[in-house]
């Protein structure tokens, strides 16, 4: 089947969401979904679930000889696999490239970092070897596929146990399970895999992305580290450019958040340890008891449902008023009043005096150095009405009066009234400190009163 | 949920056909054969088969009975073909015998004529807009079933966009077919769906259940905040809120209504009230 394809709305609330640091199942940015290991009957197979990605894990061994290079190593296969229930669009010829990727990221975090001791696969030199094979099966996809698969790895290899063996001179005996308790493997450390993945170039990045995420994503960083903050293995998928301290930081994150994994698996490790031994119910039917078949059961979601009102008024009265909408009639005369700009003065410059900057419309902010509007009346002592000056830093100004209207005329010595204060403390213009008022860099499109042309 | 599934099985252990008058609100299974009530008194209780003899065979009053969703009829019986629960609906005014449909749960969509989805535009190629469903085939759109849309006046419709409409043509043998005006050639909120919100997809059943007459569930929702909400029978919801995290706990809470007790969803909308 074809994948269902992503909507434009989808893409675009993902990301809006992603830029508030919102995540669709309320998690915080750097939070993995709920991860739980279950162990089946037999040594060496387990299922993760992380968040409902679930990957079934299972490993076995058997007797083989050696490669010709390395007669003293035992041999290690892993092998991945997206079932077609995992999603509908795993179809038996379709996933090559993803399913390349996987795999080929799983050896080389797993196999090149020798967290597995291989010489101790070691049966006799040269002709007969261990070899381990590791059975990954992906169940559900539901995102970040290589984090469940590597956890999964990991923890059937530490739960697997293989026969013993015994080596008398030319005589070796493979005992079976009922005459000697079969023997775990020899690990050294256990690496697992971080995913990270970056939004909008680089700027928003998030930790464990569930599918959607993964769907509107840049690029990928996966981390596999250790508990000892080793790292195995990294890679960058997506071609996005990530700089120096960007990596650091994800390294510290998956740092951290390795250590926390490392805990739970051992923790669940040594409870069905504990179980196995005294002797209880062990295996998958004994996890799942208490979920019925049907699974009427969903995990709650952590979405901040506080201040949800207050918020709503905060944006709305913090947010920038529309820059079109001019809602100060100027009065020039009684009887005569105009509501907007008009066209910009098409006559040049009238003085050489600096651009003015508006702060969006109705809200006259006005530089105080050189106040010329288009009319070439000058703001002359606004002493009565209220005017509130606040000099921000060194050089920034802004104007904030009270509500009066603006009447204009030609005669210039009238004190000017501004009508429609500058409600917004927030649009703070910091200019660099200078004899001449320049420009201000401003990020929103403003309309000028007075284009310089000699800029142009 | 804890139905006596095992009754059922025994009636199918001795496959006597059933009254679909007693079985009503229970669960059944596909396979079973259900008799209409003009058949009950024909087939008698020990179901010895023997017909009495009468006159005028023919002449029984015939009822006209509508075999809803997961009902086939075969022969003069009801065959059930889906498991889930027998309903039955009276009939409005005096005629026929009513609608007979099983209420079963599902999440992939069958394109259904007449029903309204929100669907997904994937390809524009000449004439007509390809619409992802849910379903087995996309729906093919001509650029022509929108209102005020003429050759000349084409609607404005991107890739990637969300569609609400209805089937026209919806069977097993054909690519459906969607449109968005209705039969006088208005829109009647049919059209493309603006810009910003969230969709997501729920269950069929949660669906139908959201959109019949008088649900709970809309009606507290309405009460917490301003919103926008579009249900599409397939099983995607589209909703719009003010901010996104309003939006957000919209979705959620749709979500998790299918899962939740009447009980445990007043607890969760009081909260929230509060807040």
């Amino acid at each position: 089947m074809k994948e269902t394809p992503l909507s434009n709305c989808e893409r675009r609330f993902l990301l809006r969401a992603i830029e508030e640091k919102k995540r669709l199942d309320g998690r915080q940015t750097y939070d993995y979904r709920n991860i739980r290991i279950s162990f089946g009957t037999d040594y060496g197979c387990c299922i993760v679930e992380l968040g409902k990605t679930r990957v079934l894990g299972q490993v076995s061994c058997e007797l083989v000889s050696p490669k010709l290079n390395r007669a003293t190593e035992g041999i290690l296969f892993f092998n991945l696999e997206l079932s077609q229930m995992a999603a509908p669009a795993f179809e038996p010829g379709r996933q090559s490239d993803l399913l390349v990727k996987l795999n080929r990221l799983l050896e080389r975090c797993l196999r090149n970092s020798k967290c597995i001791d291989t010489e101790s696969l070691c049966v006799v030199a040269g002709e007969k070897v261990w070899q381990i094979r590791v059975d990954l099966h992906l169940l559900n996809h539901d995102g970040n596929i290589i984090d469940a698969a590597s956890i999964a790895a990991i923890v059937a290899l530490c739960h697997f146990r293989r026969p013993d063996v015994s080596v008398q001179g030319d005589e070796v005996t493979l005992y079976t399970p009922e005459e000697r308790d079969p023997v775990p493997l020899s690990i050294h450390h256990m690496p697992i895999c971080v995913s990270f993945a970056f939004f909008q170039q680089g700027t928003y990045l998030l930790v464990d992305p569930n599918e959607r995420e993964e769907r509107v994503m840049d690029g990928l960083l996966v981390i596999a580290m250790n508990k000892h903050r080793e790292i195995c293995t990294i890679q960058s998928s997506g071609g996005i450019m990530l700089l120096k301290d960007q990596v650091l930081r994800c390294s510290k994150i998956a740092g951290v958040k390795v250590a926390e994994i490392t805990e739970l698996i051992l923790k669940a490790l040594e409870n069905d340890q504990k179980v196995r031994k005294e002797g209880g119910k062990f295996g998958f039917a004994e996890s799942i008891a208490n979920q019925r078949i049907t699974a009427f059961k969903m995990e709650k979601a952590p979405i901040d449902t506080s201040d949800v009102e207050e918020k709503a008024e905060e944006i709305i009265a913090e947010a920038e008023p529309p820059s079109e909408v001019v809602s100060t009639p100027v009065l020039w005369t009684p009887g005569t009043a105009q509501i907007g700009e008009g066209v910009e003065n098409s006559w040049g410059d009238l003085e050489d005096s600096e651009k003015e900057d508006d702060e969006g419309g109705g809200d006259e902010a006005i530089i105080l150095d050189s106040i010329k509007m288009d009319t070439g009346v000058e703001v002359s002592d606004i002493g009565s009405q209220e005017m509130v000056f606040h000099h921000v830093g060194q050089a920034g100004l802004e104007l904030l009066t009270s509500d009066a209207p603006i009447i204009l005329s030609d005669s210039e010595e009238e004190e000017m009234i501004i009508l429609e204060p500058d409600k917004n403390p927030k649009k703070i213009r910091t200019q660099t400190t200078s004899a001449k008022q320049e420009k201000a860099p401003s990020k929103k499109p403003v309309k000028r009163r007075k284009k310089k042309r000699a800029a142009n | 949920m804890a139905e006596p599934v095992s009754v059922a099985a025994e009636y199918l252990a001795g496959s006597r056909a059933r009254a679909a008058r007693t079985v009503l609100g229970q669960v059944v299974l596909p396979g079973e054969e259900l008799l209409l009530p003009e058949q009950e008194d024909a087939e008698g209780p020990g179901g010895a088969g023997e017909r009495p003899l009468s006159l005028n065979a023919g002449a029984r009053s015939r009822v006209r009975v509508v075999c809803g969703p997961g009902l086939r009829r075969c022969g003069d019986r009801l065959l059930v073909t889906k498991c889930g629960r027998l309903r039955h609906k009276e009939p409005g005014s005096g005629s026929g015998g009513g609608v007979y449909w099983v209420d079963s749960q599902q999440k992939r969509y069958v394109p259904v004529k007449g029903d309204h989805v929100i669907g997904i535009v994937t390809a524009k190629s000449g004439d007509i807009f390809k619409v992802d469903v849910g379903g087995s085939e996309p729906a093919s759109l001509s650029y022509l079933s929108f209102e005020g849309a003429t050759k000349r006046n084409r609607p404005n419709v991107q890739v990637g966009d969300l569609i609400y409409g209805q089937f026209v043509v919806a069977n097993k043998d054909m690519e459906p077919e969607m449109v968005c005006i209705d039969s006088c050639g208005r829109a009647n909120g049919m059209g493309v769906i603006g810009q910003d919100g969230l969709l997501f997809k729920v269950t069929l059943g949660l669906i139908r259940k959201l959109l019949a007459p008088d649900c709970e569930i809309i009606q507290e929702v309405g009460k917490l905040y301003p919103l926008e909400i579009v249900f599409g029978m397939n099983g995607r919801i589209w909703v719009k809120a003010k901010t996104i995290q309003q939006t957000l706990i919209l979705a959620n809470i749709l979500e998790a209504c299918e899962h939740m007790t009447s009980d445990q969803r007043k607890q969760i909308f009081s909260r929230l009230a509060e807040s």
